[in-house]
C-alpha cells in the first residue's frame, strides 16, 4: 500500500480494527435478538424491534449524541464503567461501540430472515428426540442459519466500516485514536489539498462496500438453497 | 397397561376431552381429520399444552395437570415419526439417525443400529441427504430416527398420508415389523381403515373430540355408527392362514375352514394374515350362489342388521371365519327376507380385496 501516505494507512487499519470488533462483539446479541424476534412472542416485542431499528431511522448525529450523554465520562453508564476500566470516550472502543450499534439493525435483519425460513417444525422433531432448547439451537437451527449469519456479519462489517456521523459525534475525530476511514476523508476535504488523499480512501471504501454488498448476496443466496436442504 | 390418556383442551372449533387405557402393542387413534387425532399426539408429545389431563407410559407420567407436573418435549423419551418425517436437511441420513442417541441416556435400552438399518433397508442411503430421498426412503428413516432415540413410547402422526398407494405399500410393513419386533408402544394416528385393519392392537375411535369407542380393530371397523371415515371404512376384519399360492396368480386363504382366493400376495404358506373385506364390496344371497365369476363365498348366519340414514344398511353375518358385514339397499334386505337367525351368504370378488387391506404377520394375541 505504498501509494497510502502514513496517515491514510492509519485511518484504514483503525476502521479495520473498528469494525472487526464492533462486528464480533455484537454479532452474538444479534443472533439472540434475531431468534428472540422471529420465535418469541413476548409482551414488549414491538418495542424492542423498535429500538433496534432506532439507530437505521435516526439521524446518526442524534444516536452519537445519545452515546455520549450515555457513555461519555459524564454520563451514567461511562462514570459506572469507567470504574472498572472500561473507556469508550474519545478512545477508538467507543468508535466500535458507535458503529457496532449502527450497525446492529443490518446485522438482525438479515439473521431474523434466515431463522424465520427454518421450519419450527424441525426445531420441535429435535426437542421429541431428546435435545434441550440450547442443543437444539446448537445442532438444528444454528446449522441452518449460518449462511444468513454470516451474511449478516459481512454486512454490518461494512456498515461499520462506513460509519460517520454517529461516531464524529461520539468520540470526535482524533488521528490516530477515532480518526476512521470516512473521518479522514473529511478531514481531508477540510484543508486545503487534501483532495487527492480523500479520493484514495474514497475508492478503497468504495472496493470495501462493494465486496461485501458481493460477498453477502452470494451467502444469502445459498440461505435458501441449504434450508431446502440441497 | 402400557399407555394412559385423559385429556381436556379447547381447540377453536371442538372441545376435546377424552381418556383411555391402551394395552401395549398399536394403539391406532382413528378418525376423521379435525377430530382432535394430532392434538392427543401432541400433547403427549409435549408440543402443545392441554387445559388438563394426564398422561402416563407404563406407568411413567408425562405430564399431570393435577399435581402440576409438565414435562418438557426432550425429557419425554418419545419417537415421534411425523407425517412429513421431518428430517433434519442439513445431516446425512447416518447423522440423522443417530441424532437421537446423542441425547438418550447412558442407561436406556438401546436398539442396535444395524439391526434397525437392516430392518428399514435403509443402509444404502446412509451416506446421502434427506432432499435426495423418495417420500418412502425418508419416512424409512424417520422410523429409524425415532427407534433410535431408545423411546418409551412410539408416536406416529399419519405417517403414511403424504405418500402415494404404492409407497404406502411399501412402509406399512415396516410398521408391522416395529410391532412385531420390536417391544416398544406404539401411538398411531390414522383416518384409513386399511392402516387400522392391518397394524391396531387397539383402536381408540375418535369423532368431534371424543373417544365413542374403543377395541379391537374388528369391533370398531364393524359399527357403522363409529366408523370416523365415512360408510366406505365399514368391514370386516378376518384372520386367515396362506395354504397355497396357484399357478394362474391367485393365493389361496384359509379363512376358518372356507377358502378365499386373491391376487397373489409374497407371504409365505402357514403365515397368519388379518384381512379387511370392506362392507360395501360384498353382495348377499339368500340361496347358495351358482353361475357367479366371483370365486369367494363365505357363508353364515345373519347376526344383525342395521339400517342406516340413507336407502342403505348394514347386514353383520356371523360365518366360520369371523363376522363379516355387506352393506346392502334396504330394498335388497326386503326382497332378500332378511332376518337375524336366517342361513345367508356372502360373495367377495376376487379383486375387491386389495393388497393394502392385507396386512403381514399377526402376533397371536
Amino acid at each position: 500500500m505504498g501509494w497510502l501516505g502514513p496517515d491514510e494507512l492509519e485511518a484504514l487499519r483503525l476502521s479495520l480494527r473498528v469494525s472487526f470488533w464492533a462486528t464480533l462483539v455484537t454479532l452474538p446479541f444479534g443472533i439472540f435478538v434475531a431468534y428472540a424476534l422471529a420465535r418469541w412472542r413476548f409482551p414488549g416485542r414491538q418495542v424492542l424491534n423498535g429500538l433496534v431499528h432506532l439507530p437505521l431511522i435516526l439521524p446518526p448525529v442524534v444516536t452519537g449524541y445519545l452515546l455520549l450523554l450515555t457513555f461519555g465520562l459524564q454520563g451514567p453508564l461511562g462514570r459506572v464503567l469507567a470504574e472498572v476500566g472500561i473507556v469508550f470516550a474519545f478512545r477508538w472502543t467507543g468508535a466500535a461501540l458507535a458503529a457496532g450499534i449502527m450497525a446492529f439493525p443490518l446485522m438482525v435483519r438479515a439473521i431474523r430472515l434466515s431463522i424465520e425460513a427454518v421450519d419450527p417444525k424441525l426445531e420441535q422433531a429435535g426437542a421429541t428426540l431428546g435435545a434441550p432448547r440450547l442443543m437444539v439451537f446448537a445442532t438444528v437451527t444454528l446449522p441452518m442459519i449460518l449462511p444468513g449469519v454470516i451474511a449478516g456479519a459481512i454486512l454490518a462489517f461494512a456498515k461499520a466500516m462506513g460509519e460517520f456521523g454517529a461516531t464524529i459525534t461520539f468520540v470526535s475525530n482524533i488521528p490516530g485514536q477515532t480518526q476512521t476511514l470516512p473521518s479522514a476523508v473529511y478531514a481531508f476535504l477540510q484543508v486545503p489539498g487534501g483532495e487527492a488523499a480523500a479520493t484514495r480512501l474514497v475508492v478503497i471504501s468504495i472496493i470495501i462496500a462493494m465486496g461485501a454488498l458481493l460477498l453477502s448476496e452470494f451467502i444469502g443466496r445459498r440461505v435458501a438453497a441449504r434450508v431446502a436442504g440441497s | 397397561m402400557s399407555l394412559s390418556v385423559r385429556l381436556q383442551h379447547d381447540l377453536p372449533h371442538i372441545k376435546l376431552d377424552l381418556s383411555f387405557d391402551a394395552p401395549s402393542g398399536v394403539t391406532v387413534l382413528f378418525g376423521r381429520s379435525g377430530s382432535g387425532k394430532t392434538t392427543v399426539v401432541n400433547a403427549v408429545a409435549g408440543l402443545l399444552k392441554p387445559a388438563s389431563g394426564r398422561v402416563s407410559v407404563d406407568g411413567w407420567e408425562l405430564f399431570d395437570t393435577e399435581q402440576g407436573l409438565w414435562l418438557p418435549p426432550y425429557k419425554r423419551r418419545l419417537g415421534y415419526v411425523f407425517q412429513e418425517g421431518r428430517l433434519f436437511p442439513h445431516l446425512t441420513v447416518r447423522q440423522n439417525l443417530s441424532y437421537g442417541r446423542w441425547f438418550a441416556p447412558k442407561g436406556a435400552r438401546r436398539e442396535n443400529p444395524d439391526k434397525v438399518i437392516e430392518m428399514l433397508g435403509i443402509g444404502h442411503l446412509l451416506d446421502r441427504r434427506p432432499a435426495g430421498l423418495s417420500g418412502g426412503e425418508k419416512q424409512r428413516v424417520a422410523i429409524g430416527r425415532a427407534l433410535l432415540a431408545s423411546p418409551r413410547l412410539i408416536l406416529a402422526d399419519e405417517p403414511l398420508a403424504a405418500l402415494d398407494d404404492a409407497r404406502k405399500g411399501e412402509i406399512l410393513p415396516y410398521f408391522e415389523r416395529l410391532r412385531d419386533e420390536v417391544s416398544v408402544p406404539i401411538l398411531y394416528v390414522t383416518h384409513s381403515a386399511a392402516e387400522v385393519a392391518r397394524l391396531a392392537t387397539s383402536v381408540v375411535a375418535l369423532q368431534d373430540g371424543k373417544a365413542v369407542r374403543h377395541g379391537p380393530a374388528s369391533e370398531v371397523l364393524a359399527d357403522p355408527s363409529v366408523a370416523p371415515a365415512g360408510i366406505r371404512a365399514v368391514g370386516a376384519v378376518l384372520q386367515v392362514r396362506v395354504s397355497k399360492h396357484h399357478a394362474d396368480g391367485l393365493t389361496e386363504l384359509d379363512a376358518g375352514g372356507t377358502s378365499l382366493f386373491l391376487p397373489r400376495i409374497p407371504h409365505k404358506i402357514g403365515e397368519t394374515l388379518r384381512i379387511r373385506i370392506p362392507a360395501q364390496e360384498v353382495i348377499l344371497s339368500n340361496k347358495p350362489p351358482e353361475g357367479l365369476s366371483a370365486l369367494n363365498v363365505l357363508s353364515g348366519t345373519v347376526d344383525t342388521i342395521r339400517a342406516g340414514d340413507g336407502p342403505g344398511a348394514i347386514v353383520s353375518l356371523q360365518t366360520t371365519a369371523g363376522p363379516v358385514l355387506a352393506r346392502i339397499t334396504r330394498r335388497s334386505v326386503d326382497a332378500l327376507g332378511l332376518q337375524t337367525g336366517m342361513q345367508c351368504y356372502a360373495v367377495i370378488k376376487t379383486v375387491a380385496l386389495a393388497p393394502h387391506d392385507v396386512g403381514g404377520r399377526v402376533n397371536q394375541s
